[in-house]
């Protein structure tokens, strides 16, 4: 088998065993809950019965494995639970499906998610292949301190700078984003920008630096010496020689900040009171609504390992020393 | 004349031409050298430990003392207005300093005890041991270290103690990494195998041989990491989930006055208000990140 295939295939058993390994570690938080958490969730109230029915209803009568293959089961037919939220002491379950509940906001969650990918990859590969072209210049210097400060900014301290310059100051963008699935396009886009534009600004500054560093790494090598003494142009070194090699670390790059955007998005949706799965995630870990904080925890863990995956896979497939075994 | 000063040492005709240089002259010749950003970093530091330290005679009021006039404007008897049940920001923002940087700073130090000392403890035994915490350390990494701590908070609840045990647990995954990686090389150096086949304990290795080694990329470590965990717990209290009031705490009053923002066209300090504090977490990040910066360029020995 070609060696390349053969890595990959060893990458992917590798993430499935993770995704695996981290199932167990989220399916667990249900058990790690004290023991009286159904009369918790169902209030003072609640008799005997109705507790009883509820354990009940959640298996906690069965063993924990056999509960675990239930949830993995019920999770790959798109069955995430039910919510904690809306039940009653009387024992009147108004509780909704957990995945009723994700799937517009994971819809929205992905929209922003993909509408800042869109503006901050090229963004910033321009930005960071610039600053490594003309290095040590005042470009490259203004480049570089001004992300190292939007690195080192909270992103709700970004967003709120830009609620008070962009809505209460000069009222360009609404300051909430509230949209829902009868929101045509452009007006969804429109109400979207500013949490956009704060994770964009967020990302961009360390893919920015990432990329950055890969090429001046590459720099470093004999070949590109070889290329300089061969009288290539600095534009030419660094596009020719030194840009096809570090595809694989840029879009590591890339895959690694995607999936630092599915962690930021949670705090900018909260702020922006955008209606999308980590604002979700955040307020039910506020009322202690565990199937819906495992649904949510899953799904941002799967796209996390996802992402990362497919950065060692194209850091791989990408490595011209590995396109050419011996 | 006395008898001393007349006898012939060799120590003393050693160090009457050769000052030897202590430890406080070193640091003074290293400050002198020091970039514009690092001082100003080292600074801003400085004044924050003063400030956290001193909160309590520093500020007006106490940090939870409740005035009768909520949102009141900057100036006149409370220097930053009030906040939304009437509390004095200006003194919350001292306290702040207090609560939100010593929780950050001891869940950072908890953080390197337990991630340094699995990571050096891994290093040296590279068999089974090695291959458990690696392991685990991989699958931990594999989740996102703020959804983890949203996961594990909605279990165990919302309290200081919790939080900075959760934080510390999640981050010491990295700090393991990083001292794992450093340490190995290290292991394998002649004088820890001398110290070895002297019958030093796996305590003395660790802290008298390997330690003082692999410390210079630690403690740059320790500053990132700090500046880290001091962002995932303003975070998490501007969620909502992290340190709960009455303390005060820079993230959560971010979220308490927000509101405020949209009033800045008709009062531009009430819109700035909600900015104070993010700017205060901001400010101490940008200048921690300029100390580290000049130490690792300084104990890397680069001259770009």
């Amino acid at each position: 088998m070609h060696p390349i295939v053969a890595t990959v295939i060893q990458r992917l058993f590798l993430g499935i065993a993770t995704l695996f390994v981290v199932s167990i570690i989220i399916f667990s938080s249900i058990e790690m809950l004290p023991g009286d958490f159904g009369q918790a969730v169902l209030g003072q109230a609640a008799t005997e019965e109705t507790v009883a029915a509820f354990r009940k209803e959640l298996g906690l009568d069965k063993p924990a494995y056999i509960r675990y293959f239930d949830w993995v089961a019920g999770v790959i037919q798109g069955d995430l639970g039910t919510s904690f939220s809306g039940r009653a002491a009387s024992g009147v379950d108004r509780s909704r499906p957990v995945a009723e509940l994700i799937a517009p906001r994971l819809w929205n969650t992905l929209f922003l998610a993909g509408m800042t990918a869109i503006i901050a990859v090229p963004l910033a590969l321009f930005l960071g292949i610039t600053a490594a072209l003309y290095r040590n210049t005042y470009y490259d210097k203004i480049v570089s301190a001004s992300t190292l400060t939007t690195i080192s900014f909270p992103e709700f301290f970004v967003a709120y700078i830009l609620i008070l310059l962009l809505t209460a100051l000069w009222p360009v963008f609404p300051s909430l984003a509230n949209i829902d699935v009868s929101t045509p396009l452009g007006e969804r886009i429109y109400r979207s920008a500013l949490p956009a534009l704060t994770l964009t600004l967020v990302i961009v500054a360390h893919m920015m630096r990432m990329t950055r560093a890969a090429i001046i790494n590459l720099l470093a090598n004999p070949y590109i010496q070889m290329a300089r003494l061969s009288g290539a142009t600095q534009r030419e070194v660094i596009l020719k020689h030194a840009l096809p090699n570090a595809w694989a670390p840029i879009a590591t790059v890339i895959a690694f900040n995607l999936a630092y955007l599915v962690v930021g998005v949670v705090v900018v949706e909260v702020v922006f009171v955008y209606p999308g799965v980590g604002q979700l995630m955040v307020d039910s870990v506020t009322s202690r609504d565990i199937p819906v904080v495992q649904a949510c925890a899953l799904i941002f863990a799967i796209t996390y390992i996802f992402l990362n995956l497919l950065a060692d896979i194209i850091g791989i497939i990408t490595n011209p020393r590995l396109l050419h075994p011996k | 004349m006395s008898q001393e000063q007349t006898a012939y040492s060799a120590t003393d005709e050693v160090t009457s031409f050769l000052d030897k240089r202590t430890a406080w002259s070193r640091t003074k010749i290293l400050l002198r050298k020091s970039p514009a950003t690092a001082r100003f970093g080292m600074i801003v530091i400085a004044i924050y430990i003063f400030v956290a330290i001193f909160a309590p005679w520093i500020a007006p009021y106490g940090e939870a003392e409740v005035f009768a006039q909520p949102y009141a404007p900057w100036g006149g008897e409370h220097l930053l207005g009030t906040d939304q049940i009437g509390r004095d920001i200006y003194s919350r923002m001292i306290y702040g300093a207090r609560n939100t940087v010593g929780i950050a700073l001891v869940t950072t130090i908890l953080a390197f005890v337990i991630g340094g000392g699995l990571g050096l403890a891994a290093a040296i035994n590279r068999s089974w041991l090695d291959q458990l915490l690696s392991r685990g350390v991989d699958v931990l990494m594999a989740i996102p270290s703020l959804i983890f701590a949203l996961v594990l908070l909605s279990i165990f609840g919302s309290s200081a103690i919790n939080l900075i045990l959760i934080i510390a647990i999640l981050d010491s995954t990295r700090v393991f990494r990083l001292t794992r990686s450093v340490a190995v090389n290290v292991v394998v150096m002649d004088y820890v195998e001398a110290a070895r086949l002297r019958g030093e304990g796996l305590g003395w290795i660790m802290r008298r041989e390997i330690l003082p080694n692999i410390l210079p990329p630690l403690v740059a470590e320790f500053g990132l990491r700090f500046c880290f965990v001091f962002l995932t717990i303003a975070a998490l209290s501007f969620l909502g989930v992290g340190i709960q009031p009455p303390t005060a705490d820079w993230g959560s009053m971010v979220r308490e006055n927000a509101s405020l923002i949209q009033f800045a066209q008709y009062d531009l300090k009430a819109g700035l208000t909600p900015l104070l504090p993010a700017s205060a977490i901001a400010l101490l990040t940008v200048a921690v990140n300029f100390v580290v910066d000049w130490f690792l360029h300084h104990t890397s020995g680069i001259k770009d």
